[in-house]
């Protein structure tokens, strides 16, 4: 079982500011079910002074999610809103005497929750603000607005870590590669080197001078070639996939983006994502080269 | 209060008759039974008692079949590593969805070398598809694995038939009997099972102990090289104690077959409708009419299993759970997810194994823990209302995203 401190605990155990609170004009919902976590957090504001006089909390989640919620209510009482913004997720977990590093997603959860029931009392669309950035985890629908804030706020420096704060990363482990150009670019600005040895079986890192030199000089295809072999690969992949009463096909080939439809049992949050987490494997491997395979629906958003 | 542990599936406790076995080959046995001297001698006549015990456990036909292990994981990568070794021919493995890791991540390794895997798939009750299976044989598979029971759910897979499917094509059939063995019968020599895997932490003995059955004329290829012990196909300097500890708890394992049979099945029947009768949106998952007598899998919708677990080992009570997050996995068990459980319950599932040591008492006491524990956490719950799950779309959750 995980190491929690006695302050997590004992929130856990005994939480405060539990259940809905009926007077509450400021709401925010974060979370889902299918991921495993979600909170609501309520708050009553005083609308002379921005003052939040009562917070409340509806959690469904881990033990540490339960304890995190409850931090933050006893947090944020008290504060004006203006003051409340500025609780980072590591103000919840140093409450918390420290949470285990796998479960820091617990406090970045709160953190989130703060500012999207700040939003919803200021009448904002907390969204717009948050859908600015790029979509990176398909899995657990993290983008890159947030990963690049917490990466900044607790000086991460591993895709590891990321995972453990924002779950990005942590199903299918196809945006590892995003993950780390993301901290490449925030490392830069503080001119520190990133360290990527504790990251899982990467799936070619584009900056690995290593691989080109190990895998044998494959002869460079052309465009139409290259084409006709990612057909051929997707091709020689239907049948497993018809097994599982599912179905893939080609879209459009941009760039190192290979667009597909998957069709049937193949789609579904985690399950999709491992399925095309895999074929983009094989695609490496039989291309000899870095290819991004993602869900046709994704080619508006494409750069 | 007395803990009261049901996670046998997890572990089990060492019976103190194996212990008392055991300690003689700590400090005055404590010679290598290749040894010529006295010393070795005794040790050898009792690893040889051991293997005859672990024999007629399982049925097999010849004590030389028995082969000493460091665990059920140890079995089971040998088991399926041998068969594509031995046959460089063949390329294909079928397995399951829902084997153990034991299994599942060899054979993701070995799809990334280029093996050719095939799951088969379960239904919400967990339960295979033979014809799904018939369709998938053919010449170029070097093995079946499949195993017999089902740590989580506890299901029963028809292993025997399935390995007689496999025999008339010419495919070796490994099954992982971890959870099997001691709780259903098992009589190998009058079936067509080659490799079978075996682990004694789950049944009394110590863990660091298991054992591969190979049946005579199997092709074998072992993992380690070394010295003869186990006639070369495992080598290594005998674990004596574990072995003379597993044997003994092989053979009490044979005393308690009825008990497991009868006796613990009947508690956890008792624990399973006492908590499903006072516990509303919960429901036992797994094959109901095939599964282990000692496992009972319950999803509990719109909670989160480490809680509930949590709350539990308050109260002295060890279970286990699916869920995602007491795994650190960030994804609930790929046991619920493949027999289609909704997320909306996976996250909540809890699973109590019992063993010959739990008591009517102590199942009693679990049946009253369990409803105020649910309730205090869906009273926290975004999911849940005054009396059931959030209905009213005004009330529903709603994230601004995610
Ligand atoms: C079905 C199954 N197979 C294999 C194992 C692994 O056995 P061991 O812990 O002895 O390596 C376990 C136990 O965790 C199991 O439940």
């Amino acid at each position: 079982m995980w190491d929690y401190t006695d302050k997590v605990k004992e929130h856990f155990f005994n939480p405060r500011n539990a259940g809905p609170l009926e007077d509450a004009n400021a709401v925010g919902d974060i979370g889902s079910i299918q991921c495993g976590d979600a909170l609501r957090l309520m708050l009553k504001v005083d609308p002379a002074t921005d003052v939040i006089l009562d917070a409340s909390f509806q959690t469904f989640g881990c033990g540490s999610a339960i304890a995190s919620s409850s931090a933050l209510t006893e947090i944020i009482k008290g504060m004006t809103l203006d003051e409340a913004y500025k609780v980072s997720n590591q103000d919840i977990a140093e409450y918390l005497d420290g949470l285990p590093p796998e479960k820091m997603h617990c406090s970045v959860m709160g953190r989130e929750a703060l500012q999207a029931a700040i939003a919803n009392y200021r009448g904002e669309e907390w969204k717009d603000a948050h859908a600015e950035g790029e979509l990176i985890c398909k899995c657990y629908a993290i983008d890159s607005a947030l990963i690049e804030d917490v990466v900044r706020t607790n000086n991460l420096s591993t895709v590891e870590e990321v995972t453990h704060y924002t779950k990005a990363g942590g199903a299918c482990a196809s945006c590892h590669e995003k993950i780390e150009e993301v901290l490449v670019r925030i490392l830069k600005e503080n001119s520190k080197t990133p360290s990527f040895e504790k990251t899982e079986p990467a799936p070619v890192p584009a900056a690995a001078p290593a691989t080109a030199s190990a895998s044998s000089e494959k002869p460079k295809l052309t465009n139409l070639q290259r084409m006709r072999k990612i057909e051929e690969i997707i091709e020689s992949l239907r049948p497993m996939l018809q097994r599982d009463h599912g179905d893939i096909e080609i879209v459009d080939i941009i760039g190192k983006n290979i667009y597909v439809n998957l069709k049937g049992a193949c789609m579904g949050c985690a399950l999709e994502a491992a399925t095309l987490g895999s074929i983009q494997q094989k695609l490496f491997e039989d291309l000899g080269e870095y290819v991004r395979l993602l869900p046709a629906s994704m080619m508006e958003m494409a750069p | 209060m007395k803990p009261i542990y049901l996670d046998n599936n997890a572990t089990t406790a060492c019976d103190p008759a194996v212990v008392e076995a055991m300690l003689p080959f700590f400090t005055e046995q404590f010679g290598n039974a290749s040894s010529i001297h006295n010393f070795g001698n005794q040790v050898g006549l009792a690893i040889k008692q051991a293997r005859a015990q672990i024999q007629a456990l399982i049925g097999a036909e010849h004590d030389s079949e028995i082969i000493f292990t460091s665990g059920g994981t140890e079995s089971d990568n040998t088991a399926i590593l041998s068969a594509l070794k031995a046959q460089p021919e063949r390329n294909q493995i079928i397995t399951t969805m829902v084997e153990h890791p034991a299994i599942l991540a060899l054979c993701e390794r070995l799809e990334k070398e280029g093996y050719v895997v095939h799951k088969l798939r379960v239904d919400s009750r967990g339960r295979l598809d033979i014809d799904e299976y018939k369709a998938l044989l053919n010449n170029r598979v070097a093995i079946v694995s499949v195993m017999w029971a089902n740590n989580e759910s506890g299901t029963i897979f028809p292993v025997e038939e399935m390995a007689e499917l496999a025999h008339a094509m010419g495919i070796q059939f490994h099954t992982d009997a971890v959870q099997a063995v001691g709780k259903l019968p098992i009589d190998l020599k009058r079936s067509k099972i080659d490799m079978l895997s075996l682990s004694g932490h789950k049944l009394h003995a110590p863990k660091g102990i298991g054992v591969l059955y190979l049946r005579r004329g199997t092709r074998f290829r072992g993992l380690l090289k070394g010295g003869q012990q186990e006639r070369g196909r495992r080598p290594g300097t005998e674990n004596s104690p574990g072995i003379i500890g597993l044997g003994k708890a092989a053979e009490l394992a044979m005393q308690h077959f009825s008990t497991e049979n009868n006796d613990v099945r009947y508690l956890r029947d008792k624990l399973e409708k006492g908590i499903l009768a006072k516990v509303p949106r919960a429901f036992p998952t797994g094959d109901l009419h095939n599964r282990l007598p000692n496992t009972s899998s319950i999803a509990f919708e719109f909670v989160e299993g480490e809680g509930i677990l949590l709350l539990l080992n308050k109260l002295g009570i060890a279970a286990s759970s699916g869920s995602a997050c007491t795994s650190g996995s960030l994804e609930p068990s790929h046991v619920m997810r493949a027999m289609g459980i909704p997320y909306t319950a996976a996250h909540g599932t809890i699973r109590f194994s019992l063993s010959r040591y739990n008591t009517l008492e102590e199942v009693e006491r679990v049946i009253a823990a369990v409803p105020p524990i649910i309730e205090q956490l869906r009273k926290i719950s975004p999911y849940w209302g005054e009396a059931g799950p959030v209905e009213d779309p005004a009330k529903m959750f709603a994230p601004a995203y995610g």
